[in-house]
C-alpha cells in the first residue's frame, strides 16, 4: 500500500463519519453566517459497495466546489449560506430511496443532487418525485433514468431533471470507433443480468438493432450473472463465431476474468470497447500490460474544451486539483460530480429563496449553464422536457503516458468541438 | 462449441473452489464450526499480498508463504482467544461471532484501501498458456491453482492421517471430552487447526487475486461456492471437498456452454441433487479419518 494510494480513503472516511453522516460544511471551519434561514442540499451518492468508484471523488468534489457553495450564494442582493448533507447509497437501490426520504422529511432539503448509475439515480429520484422535492441527477445514461422509471415522453417528470448522454451515443461512439479499424464487422456481446445489460442489450432499444443498420453483425452469447469465474463459453462462442470486436457493460472483476481467460485460451479481438468497469484506470491496471488499446465511452476528460461556472477552473485544472489534492489519477466521475454543484448554485442564485420549493423548481427548469461537462439546459421535446445530452466521445487506453495507462481521445465524430489525442488502433 | 475446453476450464475452476472451501471443510470437520466470515478472510488474505507485494515489489505467488504465515498466525490468535470461548454445544454463537467478524473484515478493508478494485499483477505469467494440441490452450495460471489445490488437500490428508498431530486432530473431532482425559489440550488444537485452515484461506486468498480483481465487499460471493463444495463432497471429507469443488465447476462450465444464464443455476442444481440424493455428501466421513 503506497501512501499516496491511501491517505485520501482516509480524509474521505473521516469526511463521511460512519454511516453517511452528514458532512457538516459549516463544521470545516466557516464562520456561521447571522441568517434565519439557509438552503439545504442533499447529495446521494454510492460512497461504499460494488458502485463506490463512482463515488470516489465526491470528498473532494464536496471539500473544492462544495466548500465554496457553503459560504453562501448571492439571492436578490443577499448572502444566503448553504449547508450540503451527503448520504452514502451503499451501492443499495433500497438504501438510496432511504436516505432520500430521511433527506426529505427530516432535513427538509431545498434541492436534491444525486449521481451514480440507475441504481442510484432512480430511487431518489422516485423519492423526490413523489415528495415533491426539485431533484437534479446524472451519470447515469438517460434511458435507463427516463422509461425504467415509467417515464412517458409526452408528460414526462414534474420535479426531476437528469442531465447525461444515452445508448445512441455510447452505439454511435462504438461504431465509429470500430469502424475506423479493419476488422470482419461481427461484434460479441457481454451483457450481464442487470439494469445495464439488458438495457443494452436489449432488441427493442439497445445495442442489437443500431448495430444490425450499420452492417454489423452481433453475437450474443445469452445474459450472464455478474460476478462471473468462467467465461470459457463465451470465449468459445465469440472463437466459433469469428467475432473481431467484442463489446458489453462489464463490472471489473469480470472484464479481468474474461480478458485473461481469453488470452490464455488464445482468443484476441481487434478491438474490445466496454463500458462501466474500463472507465477507471485502477481496473485497466489491473489487466497488467494486456489492457493496450482497449477502449471506452468517455464523458469527461481534462482535455474536454469546457470551464467551471462555479470557479472558473478549465477541465485540466480540476483534474490536476484532483490529481494534487489525493495523488491518485483522475476520473471521468469528477467532472460530473463538480458539475451537479455548478448546477446547484446556479439554480440556487436564481431561486426565491430557502423553504420556496416551488421557485427552485422552476430556476431548475430554466436552467441554461455552461459547465465544466458540457451546456446544461432542459425543456426540449418528449423526454428531453426532463433530460439534457452532454456530449459523448471515444477513447482508447494507452500505456506509457504520465500515468501507467492514459485515456486518450480517438473518435469524436459525435462531438467534434472535443480534440482527439490520437487515432483509434486496433489491439496487437 | 469446445466441448473438452468447457470442461478442462470447469475443473480448473473447480480446484479454486475447493481451496476457497478447503479451510471450511477443515474448520468444520474438527471444531464443528460454521466460519461466516471465510469470504472475508479469503478478501483479506488478498490485500494482504498486496501489501507486501506493494511493498517489497516481489511476485503475488512468491508472496504466498508470508501471508499464509500472517493468516495462521491470526488464526490461532482468533481460534484461541476468542473463537474457543464461544464453541459449545449451541451451533449459534460462533454463527454469529464469525458473521459479526466478516461485518467487521469488511469495513476495516474498506476503511484502510477504500473501495478501489485492486488486483496482484503476475505479469507475463497472468497471460501465459500451455498448448495442448488440437487448439485447446490452458493457460498456466489455472493449472498452478488446480496443483496448489490438489497439493494443498494431499498435504492435509497426509497430516491427518501419519501424523502424531493428525491423530490429535482426529481424536478432537470424535470426542473433544476424552481427547481431553487423553491430555491433549483441545484448545491448542483447535487453535492449530484454525491456523491450518486461515493458512489455506492465504493460499485461496491469492490465487483468487491474481485471476481476477477484488474489493472489501467481495468475500461473501465467494463464500457460496464454498459452502457449496464442502457440501457437496461430503461434510469433514478433505478429497470429497476437492471432488465437489471440481463437480461444482464442471457443472457449472456446461450450464454457462448450454446458455450464460444458467451456469450458477446448474452449479446450485447439482448441490442440491446431491443434498436430495445423497444428503451426507459424495464421501462422507463423520469424523476425520485418513
Amino acid at each position: 500500500m503506497t501512501k499516496e494510494a491511501r491517505t485520501p480513503s482516509l480524509t474521505r472516511r473521516t469526511m463521511l463519519k460512519a454511516g453517511g453522516a452528514a458532512v457538516a460544511i459549516s463544521g470545516i471551519g466557516f464562520p456561521a453566517i447571522a441568517e434565519d434561514r439557509v438552503f439545504k442540499i442533499g447529495y446521494v451518492s454510492p460512497q461504499t459497495g460494488p458502485l463506490a468508484p463512482f463515488g470516489e471523488a465526491d470528498s473532494f468534489v464536496i471539500k473544492t466546489a462544495g466548500s465554496i457553495l457553503a459560504n453562501g450564494v448571492k439571492v436578490g442582493g443577499k448572502n444566503v449560506q448553504v449547508n450540503i448533507y451527503t448520504k452514502d447509497s451503499q451501492s443499495d437501490p433500497n438504501r438510496a430511496a432511504e436516505v432520500a426520504a430521511d433527506l426529505i422529511l427530516k432535513e427538509k432539503v431545498d434541492l436534491m443532487l444525486v449521481a451514480s448509475t440507475p441504481e442510484t439515480t432512480n430511487p431518489v429520484s422516485d423519492q423526490c418525485e413523489l415528495n415533491e422535492v426539485p431533484c437534479v441527477s446524472t451519470v447515469a445514461p438517460w434511458q435507463p433514468w427516463f422509461f425504467a422509471r415509467g417515464g412517458k415522453p409526452d408528460t414526462g417528470f414534474k420535479f426531476t431533471y437528469h442531465y447525461f448522454w444515452g445508448l445512441e451515443d455510447v452505439i454511435a461512439v462504438f461504431t465509429n470507433m470500430w469502424d475506423s479499424v479493419p476488422t470482419d464487422k461481427v461484434v460479441g456481446g457481454l451483457f450481464p443480468n442487470d439494469g445495464d445489460g439488458n438495457a443494452w442489450g436489449d432488441k427493442e432499444h439497445g445495442f442489437p438493432g443500431p448495430l444490425a443498420q450499420k452492417g454489423y453483425k452481433l453475437i450474443d452469447p445469452g445474459r450472464y450473472q455478474n460476478l462471473n469465474d468462467n467465461f470459457t463459453s463465451q470465449i468459445n462462442a465469440f472463437k466459433d463465431g469469428k467475432v473481431e470486436i467484442v463489446t458489453g457493460v462489464v463490472i471489473p472483476p469480470d472484464i479481468k476474468t474474461f480478458w485473461t481467460q481469453a488470452i490464455q485460451q488464445g482468443y484476441k479481438p481487434k478491438a474490445m470497447s466496454v463500458g462501466k468497469a474500463l472507465l477507471f484506470p485502477i481496473v485497466i491496471e489491473s489487466l497488467g500490460d494486456t489492457g493496450n488499446n482497449i477502449s471506452t465511452e468517455v464523458w469527461w476528460t481534462p482535455n474536454h474544451p469546457f470551464k467551471s461556472s462555479l470557479t472558473g477552473q478549465s477541465s485540466k485544472e480540476l483534474a490536476d486539483s484532483y490529481e494534487k489534492a489525493t495523488g491518485k489519477q483522475w476520473t471521468q466521475p469528477i467532472g460530473f460530480g463538480h458539475s451537479l454543484l455548478e448546477v446547484a448554485a446556479d439554480v440556487l442564485k436564481r431561486s426565491a429563496g430557502p423553504g420556496d420549493r416551488k421557485a427552485i423548481l422552476d430556476a431548475v427548469t430554466k436552467t441554461k449553464l455552461d459547465t465544466i461537462v458540457g451546456p446544461i439546459a432542459w425543456g426540449g421535446p418528449g423526454p428531453f422536457k426532463n433530460v439534457s445530452k452532454t456530449p459523448l466521445v471515444g477513447g482508447q487506453w494507452r500505456l506509457g503516458g504520465k500515468h501507467k495507462y492514459d485515456l486518450v481521445i480517438v473518435d469524436n465524430k459525435t462531438a467534434p468541438n472535443i480534440p482527439t489525442g490520437g487515432k483509434m488502433e486496433p489491439i496487437a | 462449441m469446445d466441448w473438452v475446453q468447457v470442461v478442462i476450464q470447469g475443473a480448473l475452476l473447480g480446484g479454486l473452489y475447493a481451496l476457497f472451501a478447503g479451510g471450511l471443510s477443515l474448520a468444520f470437520g474438527i471444531m464443528r464450526m460454521v466460519n461466516l466470515a471465510h469470504g472475508d478472510f479469503i478478501v483479506l488474505s488478498a490485500y494482504i499480498g498486496l501489501v507486501i507485494v506493494q511493498g517489497t515489489g516481489m511476485h503475488p505467488l512468491a508472496a504466498i508463504p508470508f501471508v499464509v504465515a500472517i493468516m495462521a498466525a491470526a488464526g490461532y490468535l482468533l481460534q484461541r482467544g476468542l473463537l474457543n470461548r464461544v464453541l459449545g454445544d449451541d451451533i449459534m454463537p460462533p454463527l454469529l461471532v464469525t458473521f459479526g467478524f466478516s461485518v467487521i473484515v469488511q469495513n476495516l478493508l474498506l476503511e484502510i484501501f477504500s473501495a478501489d478494485t485492486r488486483g496482484l499483477q503476475t505479469g507475463r505469467l497472468l497471460t501465459a498458456s500451455l498448448s495442448v494440441g488440437a487448439g485447446l490452450s490452458i493457460g498456466w495460471l489455472p493449472l498452478i491453482t488446480f496443483a496448489a489445490s490438489v497439493a494443498v488437500i494431499a498435504a492435509l490428508q497426509l497430516l491427518l492421517a501419519r501424523t502424531s498431530l493428525g491423530l490429535a486432530f482426529r481424536a478432537t473431532s470424535d470426542d473433544r471430552t476424552t481427547a481431553r482425559l487423553m491430555g491433549i489440550d483441545t484448545r491448542h488444537i483447535y487453535a492449530l487447526a484454525m491456523a491450518i485452515a486461515m493458512g489455506i484461506v492465504a493460499i485461496a486468498g491469492i490465487l483468487f487475486a491474481v485471476r481476477t480483481t477484488f474489493d472489501p465487499a467481495g468475500g461473501p460471493a465467494r463464500l457460496i461456492f464454498a459452502f457449496e463444495a464442502v457440501i457437496i463432497g461430503g461434510m469433514g471429507s478433505l478429497w470429497g471437498t476437492l471432488a465437489g469443488g471440481i463437480i461444482l465447476g464442471v457443472t457449472q462450465a456446461i450450464g454457462f456452454a448450454i446458455a450464460p444464464g444458467i451456469g450458477l443455476l446448474f452449479g446450485h442444481l447439482a448441490f442440491l441433487l446431491v443434498l436430495f440424493a445423497r444428503p451426507q455428501g459424495l464421501l462422507p466421513r463423520t469424523r476425520m479419518e485418513g
